[in-house]
């Protein structure tokens, strides 16, 4: 039998699974906690198979040598791919446990049964548990993958609503890597370069020392820190720092290319895939163009990092995606032998993809090399946070289709520019501040196991339907006139976007309902349940009519064309501006490991959603990103948010297929469509704000 | 110049010796250890920081510690502990109320001085009272309900 990807990368069991004297089970895995309660579903999953109470369980703390390596913590893809891993490694442990058992009790294996780790004999305890025989059974050996998993109705826990145990230190005090304090830690800022070619001409120190008389100033080539006693001490001396640098060759970006349009301005590379391009027939083409602007990943909590470098060895605390990537990207940065790096992580802000926290621990690790022996926290400001964390690229989306004539779509083309949706994978941003600095170009590009590109462009930028012929066009711009990198669902929520727009439109000139379309199109029972299921959660057949002010729209996709199911309404009401009244979410994600949370993730998603669809764009100008404060970067508030109802269906399917950006298109899709039908006119470029909604009026 | 300020912090005597312009979200994650109250902006945008100033919930972030002399400040910790949790503190973990959780302390103490002046509020009064809190993974509805539970609960005479 097949080993998971993530269990043949890390087979011994050890790694996963360990017996410990105090009555618990030590779990590891390698995926990152951030809120999105995967902590809580792998340790479900864990518990499940080995037959214990969540209560038995110790999770390992994730460290770079604690836990097993399972890169990134992305994609929406953990409890898909680490589950496997997890519960492979758990149920191998439980059979080689229950084979030994049996030896013991000269019984066989099959009359055995584990309740919260006690073997049972015919429902009789047996007087053995796990630990009553641990030092017997050698888990310092690879997996082999013959353990047979529960099946659906053998699940304890797997389906439960577990709470999550992250949560409860949140509400009552410290909880995050930027609440720790460690013995003589010291509080250090960053002075960013204005844009990777800049150098620092003058830089007035003397006047640093007047704000702040003990502050130590670091200053190597253009990487400048202000290292100070306290938090607040280490404010001040940035802000005098800021008045007293003088630079040469700041960049000057300029405001127009926040806006997606410019995108065909920039230089490009372009990739072409499927069918070639069509005849000329007598088919009704359409066309239409769609365009998301960057967007921030807004974290609510600025990034920090921790670094203590002491005889040779560098210590990093990180809330970022991955340790071990972390302290990849740590030696390539300091020239540290990796076996010289150490990285613990801590719980952070959500993170939603690849936002500020890879870069104070990089920051704090190049001052505390510089400055051996105390750590050094680096906690990024709000204006470092907005202006400096990478953003997700602007994207440009022109579709064309052709109807034959029942109105049905039968060929599609999708051209869409963007820059590398995980283009700053793997970088800091204190980096060409550095002496030696040489940018490294484009990214290789990431292969697909089957050889072909990895582009997240891509994600999605078919709609979800039985289509004859599509091709794409994909223009892949660099350099990027920002820092861009992972945002949540990559390409696919914004090509659902576009995408489910574009459908609306084909239905309205085919003269047909939206749904009625839809289903036409989709011969797959699972996504015909996802559809059929909102349309009676929203009453979608008392619709009303287009132009009213009121509206109700719908959005469908599967994620990345592969996963899970999920259709989205949204009742909305437009006047000046887009009031959202009501959402409606419909997922089939296959096996849901923990409802409450899965139900969590999905609100959220559609949420932010919300908030990038009606109000969200990086303003671009000066050295980089001007909309650096909440004021410039408005998202979705408490009076704003829509109630939303979502029902979960098919979660007994044994395959998890992954939650955390599953709804996200979908939504986006379903408020487009329902403020087109509010307004009878359509808005193409997000955010849908008041201007827009004026201009598409008067269109 | 810093000088010795003395106010009450979470229902003890507190005095710290500090300039009258320091912030006192720095006093208290700085100089005083307690770290609930959380650095979001630190320009009063996003409500992370708040804690409660005899009873009115305030920008830690915003507030010079001069105005604070003989004042009452509660922080989360303040409100209650995971032996005896407020009832909001119940609440929100009783229906998971939260995801990164970082802009869960702020939200409490927002709620905590929105129940005092109001202990019925509608689902309008409470997005209202709460509209200056940030949220960015999107918990709002499952907050709201929360409130709306530990109003209810209080009501009934839960010790708030
Ligand atoms: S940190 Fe005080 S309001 Fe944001
Ligand atoms: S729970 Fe993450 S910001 Fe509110």
């Amino acid at each position: 039998m097949s080993l998971p990807p993530m269990l043949a990368a890390n087979p011994r069991l050890d790694r996963w699974v360990g017996f410990e004297p105090d009555g618990r089970a030590r779990i590891a895995f390698g995926r990152m906690e951030y809120g999105q309660g995967v902590g809580t579903s792998l340790a479900q999953m864990a518990a499940d198979e080995l037959d214990l109470s969540m209560a038995r369980l110790r999770i390992v703390p994730a460290a770079t040598g604690d836990i097993p390596d399972e890169g990134l913590t992305v994609g929406s893809m953990s409890t898909e791919f680490s589950g496997p891993a997890i519960r492979a490694a758990c149920a191998e442990v439980r059979a080689l446990f229950t084979a030994a058992a049996a030896r013991r009790l000269g019984c066989a294996a099959a009359d055995l049964d584990v309740r919260d780790g006690a073997f049972l004999r015919a429902g009789q305890p047996t007087g053995l548990d796990y630990w009553s025989f641990a030092a017997e059974v050698d888990l310092a050996r690879d997996a082999t993958g013959e353990a047979p998993l529960k099946t659906v109705d053998q699940m304890r826990l797997i389906g439960e609503n577990v709470p999550r145990p992250d949560l409860p230190p949140k509400v009552f005090g410290a909880a995050f890597l930027h609440d720790i304090v460690l013995p003589g830690m010291r509080h250090a800022r960053v002075l960013r370069q204005p844009g990777p070619g800049a150098s620092l001409k003058s830089f007035d120190e003397a006047a640093v020392r007047r704000a702040v008389p003990d502050v130590d100033i670091l200053i190597d080539h253009a990487f400048v820190a202000l290292i100070c006693a306290s938090e607040a001490d280490a404010a001040r001396a940035h802000a005098a720092a800021e008045r007293a640098a003088r630079w040469d060759h700041a960049r000057d970006v300029a405001a127009d290319l926040a806006e997606p349009a410019s995108l065909k301005t920039l230089p490009h590379t372009d990739f072409a895939a499927g069918a070639p391009e069509p005849e000329t027939s007598n088919r009704r083409r359409v066309t239409a163009t769609y365009a998301k602007p960057y967007i921030s990943h807004g974290s609510l909590g600025p990034s920090a990092g921790i670094a203590r470098f002491e005889d040779g060895k560098l210590t990093l605390w990180t809330h970022n995606q991955g340790v071990y990537p972390m302290r990849a990207l740590a030696a390539r940065i300091t020239g540290l032998a990796p076996a010289d790096i150490e990285v613990i992580h801590a719980q952070g802000p959500g993170c939603y993809g690849h936002n500020g926290a890879d870069d104070p621990p990089i920051d704090a690790a190049l001052i505390a090399m510089r400055r051996p022996g105390s750590p050094i926290r680096v906690q990024w400001r709000r204006e470092d946070e907005f202006g400096w964390a990478p953003v997700g690229t602007a994207m440009l989306m022109e579709l064309s289709a052709e109807l034959d004539a029942s109105g049905r779509l039968v060929d599609y083309t999708a051209e869409i520019w963007n820059t590398a949706h995980t283009g700053a994978r793997g970088t800091a941003v204190a980096e060409s501040a550095l002496s030696g600095y040489v940018d490294p170009g484009p990214q290789p590009m990431r292969l697909m196991p089957d050889g072909s590109r990895f582009s997240g462009g891509l994600l999605n930028v078919i709609p979800s339907y039985d289509i004859e012929t599509t091709r794409t066009v994909e223009h892949v711009i660099f350099p990027p006139p920002v820092r861009t990198s992972s945002l949540r669902s990559l390409g696919g929520a914004p090509n659902t976007f576009a995408g489910e727009s574009f459908i609306d439109e084909l239905a309205e000139i085919a003269g047909q309902d939206p749904l009625a379309y839809r289903l036409a199109m989709v011969s797959e029972p699972r996504g015909r349940d996802v559809l059929q299921t909102l349309s009676k959660m929203c009453n979608w057949p008392h619709r009303g009519f287009p132009g009213s002010g009121k509206g109700l729209g719908l959005g469908y996709d599967r994620h990345r064309n592969r996963a899970g199911f999920v259709a989205c309404a949204a009742q909305v009401e437009v006047d000046q501006d887009v009031r959202l009244i009501r959402m409606w979410c419909a997922a089939d994600a296959g096996l849901i490991v923990n409802p409450d949370g899965a139900k969590n993730q999905i609100e959220g998603g559609m949420i932010m959603a919300a908030s990038w669809t009606l109000k969200e764009q990086v303003k671009l100008g000066g050295a980089g990103i001007t909309s650096t404060t909440w004021d410039d970067y408005p998202i979705l508030r408490f009076s704003e948010v829509p109630t939303i109802e979502i029902e979960l269906i098919n979660t007994r399917d044994p395959r998890p297929l992954g939650i955390g950006e599953l709804s996200q298109g979908a939504a986006m899709a379903a408020i487009a469509n329902a403020v087109a039908h509010a307004l009878g006119a359509r808005i193409r470029d997000l955010p849908m704000t008041r201007d827009k909604i004026a201009a598409a009026l008067l269109a | 110049m810093p000088k010795t300020i003395a106010f009450q912090l979470n229902g003890r005597p507190a005095s710290v010796e500090v300039d009258a312009t320091a912030l006192l979200l720095d006093v208290l994650r700085g100089d005083l250890r307690l770290m609930g109250a959380r650095f979001g902006c630190g320009a009063g945008q996003c409500g992370a920081c708040a804690v409660l100033v005899d009873g009115a919930s305030v920008a830690a972030c915003a507030t010079e510690m001069g105005n604070l002399a003989g004042k009452s400040v509660v922080t989360v910790e303040g409100l209650g502990t995971p032996d005896e949790p407020h009832p909001l503190q119940a609440a929100f973990l009783e229906l998971q109320a939260g995801q990164c959780g970082y802009c869960l302390s702020g939200i409490l103490i927002g709620a905590a001085a929105l129940l005092r002046a109001n202990p019925d509020p509608s689902r309008a009064e409470i997005a209202k009272a709460l509209d200056w809190h940030l949220c960015r993974c999107g918990v709002h509805n499952r907050v709201m309900d929360a409130v709306a539970l530990a109003a209810k609960r209080i009501r009934a005479g839960a010790p708030a």
